[in-house]
């Protein structure tokens, strides 16, 4: 399938005397195929949003290479924009326009026909809120107002940061249908997002990135099964014969983790065996299912940011790309607002 | 719609530019009908009632000085306490001569067309260059504070283009306002100088002098705007330009003045910015200094002068313009949006 986004080794530094050099990209990779709905995760300070405005050709790059639709940018920029609807972090307005004037003037400057503000304003459910001025609007109607804006060109690439950032819960089922039908139509739709439930639930492939490097990527299916590491959960009738299962388990070669009412089993070539191997000693499994994880448990085990009880995780602390952590204080990290 | 289109239409609908517009014209308005009141034609009457005036100020000092007279001559016979105020010879306390209290100074304003209307459009070039200055700084600050410039670039990523663009607007803009405001105060004060003073000797030559006195003002006024524009498109906020002019005032030119003048420095003006911007719209300021005799053929001391042409201003006023708008065009290509 063809590439809409490709991104290759891309590095951004940045360099302050008061705060010496920070690193927001470190040879970041992605790939969206076309037509697909792909999340772009990760923590804080991890560099997606220095990738969006890097890509859109706010930032310029220290690094690397990056193409949109087939055209390398930022040189093909000017070409290639009309394709793409993109909204970058926290909508921002001019607070005293109103929904209507602010769609209009980007059309006018875009060469887009005025008779699709009125469209856009309808899809995003601000039609009645046109003429008011934005500064009245909640984060939510900003928010709106920011995506009617990225849909104004009809983009065949659209990138949306935070997209459901204070939207309320009817908001967020109306963006996530609004989101499968413009894939449907053949839309390649890009949403960078907190809400891990929803990306699990919209998205077709996924990026995940930390501390400027991609730590996981793929179709959503197959990063979770990379990531359930292929273990079992093992009820028995007894609770008390979980103990003896467990050195069972060991000495057949799995690797066990006791739990309060049951194990979990890996490393076994088939869950045959643990039934064969227990059975054999009078040990009788009540349950037997593979672990499932969600992609927010993938999230957190990738970036290590999982909260940990007593402990205040700063925004730079998350995982670099061989799974170990680390600290603000290292020269090569991520940053608030990266 | 073309990219300069809409900004000339974004900048129609900024409310601050039009209220700053209005007020603007309000106080011209305000100037003009003030000097049409204030101002009035001189016939006969009027010099009649001068000349009544000017003698009945005669007669009053003569009456005063008789006063006087007696006054000192019974001092002297009584010898009382108020001798001493009075000079030693009484016949010396004289009236001044009847030539002395001039008839044109009883005179009633009368606006002179071809000797006035030069001044009236130096107010009329700072009342618009000072909404200029704070229009163009406002233009693109507000822009760039709130977030515009951000979502313009994401539509048109031709960085130089669009600050160009957005700059040929405004300076389209402020000319359109400067020609129509320059015809409406000349057709004012044309008015007054027929209603309420004289148009006389208004030759071709007067006009051709008026035409480019107007033509500097025109260019000061979009000198204004421009640097405006530039300080708050390298500071990406409107307070930077403000902010900037009220230190260079305060510090640059207040203090500096002061400074200046407690060294016995030759010609402070030399030093100070508005002695330029009057040159330019007078052709030349000339400077005395009162600390210096330069001798004349009769014996007399003259104070050593210094001249300011409108040629020193424009050489003045082009390096502010390339370094600022040039600081601002290479702000624009190199620093990141973020």
């Amino acid at each position: 399938m063809a590439a809409v986004l490709e991104i290759e080794g891309l590095a951004k530094t940045y360099r302050s005397r008061r705060r010496g050099t920070r690193r927001a990209l470190d040879g970041f990779d992605m790939r969206v195929e076309a037509g697909q709905v792909h999340g772009f995760l990760g923590p804080n300070g991890s560099g997606k949003t220095t990738t969006l405005r890097t890509l859109l050709g706010l930032i310029r790059p220290n690094g690397g290479r990056m193409a949109i639709l087939g055209q390398e940018v930022p040189a093909a920029l000017p070409t290639v924009v009309g394709q793409v609807g993109a909204i970058v972090e926290s909508p921002q307005f001019f607070p005293h326009f109103s929904a209507q004037d602010t769609l209009s003037l980007l059309a006018g400057a875009g060469g887009v026909p005025q008779q699709r503000v009125a469209e856009v304003l309808e899809l995003v459910g601000l039609r009645e809120r046109a003429k008011d001025r934005v500064k009245t609007y909640s984060l939510g109607m900003k928010q709106r107002l920011a995506v009617a804006s990225a849909l104004l060109k009809e983009p065949k690439l659209l990138i949306l940061d935070e997209p459901a950032n204070g939207l309320d819960p009817g908001g967020i089922r109306e963006m996530r249908t609004l989101m499968s039908d413009l894939a449907a139509s053949g839309m390649t739709v890009v949403i960078s997002s907190h809400i891990l439930a929803e990306v699990q639930l919209i998205c077709d492939s996924v990026t995940i990135i930390s501390l400027g490097r991609r730590v996981a990527f793929g179709p959503v299916a197959q990063v979770l099964a990379q990531h359930s590491g292929g273990g079992l959960r093992v009820r028995l009738e007894a609770v008390t014969d979980l103990p003896a299962a467990a050195d069972l388990l060991l000495r057949s070669g799995a690797r066990v983790t006791p739990q309060d009412d049951h194990l979990l089993v890996y490393e076994v070539d088939k869950p045959a065996t643990v039934t064969r191997t227990l059975a054999a000693a009078n040990l009788f499994v009540s349950e037997l299912a593979p672990v499932t994880v969600d992609l927010e448990s993938v999230f957190l085990q990738l970036t290590a940011t999982a909260p940990v009880p007593g402990q205040h995780r700063q925004v730079d602390q998350s995982a670099v790309v061989d799974g170990t952590s680390s600290s603000s204080s290292d020269s090569i990290s991520g940053g608030w607002g990266v | 719609m073309s990219l300069f289109n809409t900004e000339l239409r974004r900048l129609r609908k900024r409310r601050f530019v039009r209220y700053l517009t209005l007020g603007g014209l309000l106080v011209l308005a305000a100037v003009a009908v003030g000097m049409f009141f204030t101002n009035q034609k001189v016939g006969p009457a009027q010099i009649a009632a001068a000349e009544r005036a000017a003698d009945r100020e005669y007669q009053q000092n003569l009456g005063y000085m008789r006063q006087e007279q007696a006054a000192c001559e019974q001092a002297k016979a009584t010898g009382n306490a108020d001798v001493g105020r009075f000079p030693p010879d009484c016949s010396s306390i004289q009236p001044p001569p009847r030539e002395a209290f001039q008839t044109d100074w009883h005179l009633p304003a009368t606006f002179e067309f071809r000797e006035e209307f030069g001044s009236t459009l130096i107010a009329l070039t700072a009342v618009l260059g000072l909404v200029a200055f704070v229009g163009g700084a406002s233009f693109i600050g507000a822009e760039w504070s709130t977030g515009g410039m951000m979502n313009l670039l994401l539509w048109r990523p031709q960085r130089i283009r669009v600050l160009l663009t957005k700059l040929g607007a405004l300076l389209s803009a402020l000319s359109g306002l400067t020609v129509v405001t320059i015809g409406a105060w000349t057709a004012a004060f044309w008015a007054t100088g027929t209603y309420r003073g004289s148009t006389e000797g208004m030759t071709s030559g007067a006009w051709q002098s008026f035409g480019l006195t107007g033509l500097r003002g025109l260019a000061l006024v979009l000198i204004a705007g421009a640097l405006g524009f530039g300080l708050a498109s390298l500071g990406r906020h409107t307070a930077l330009a403000l902010g900037g002019v009220l230190g260079v005032m305060v510090v640059g030119q207040f203090g500096l003045g002061v400074v200046l003048g407690m060294a016995r420095v030759k010609f402070v003006e030399a030093w100070l910015f508005p002695t330029y911007l009057l040159a330019w719209m007078q052709k030349k300021v000339t400077l005395q200094n009162w600390a210096s005799c330069q001798a004349t053929y009769n014996g007399e001391c003259k104070p050593a002068t210094f001249d300011i042409t409108w040629q020193n201003s424009s050489i003045l006023l082009s390096v502010a313009l390339v370094l600022v708008l040039g600081g601002a065009i290479w702000s624009m290509r190199r620093r990141d949006v973020t």
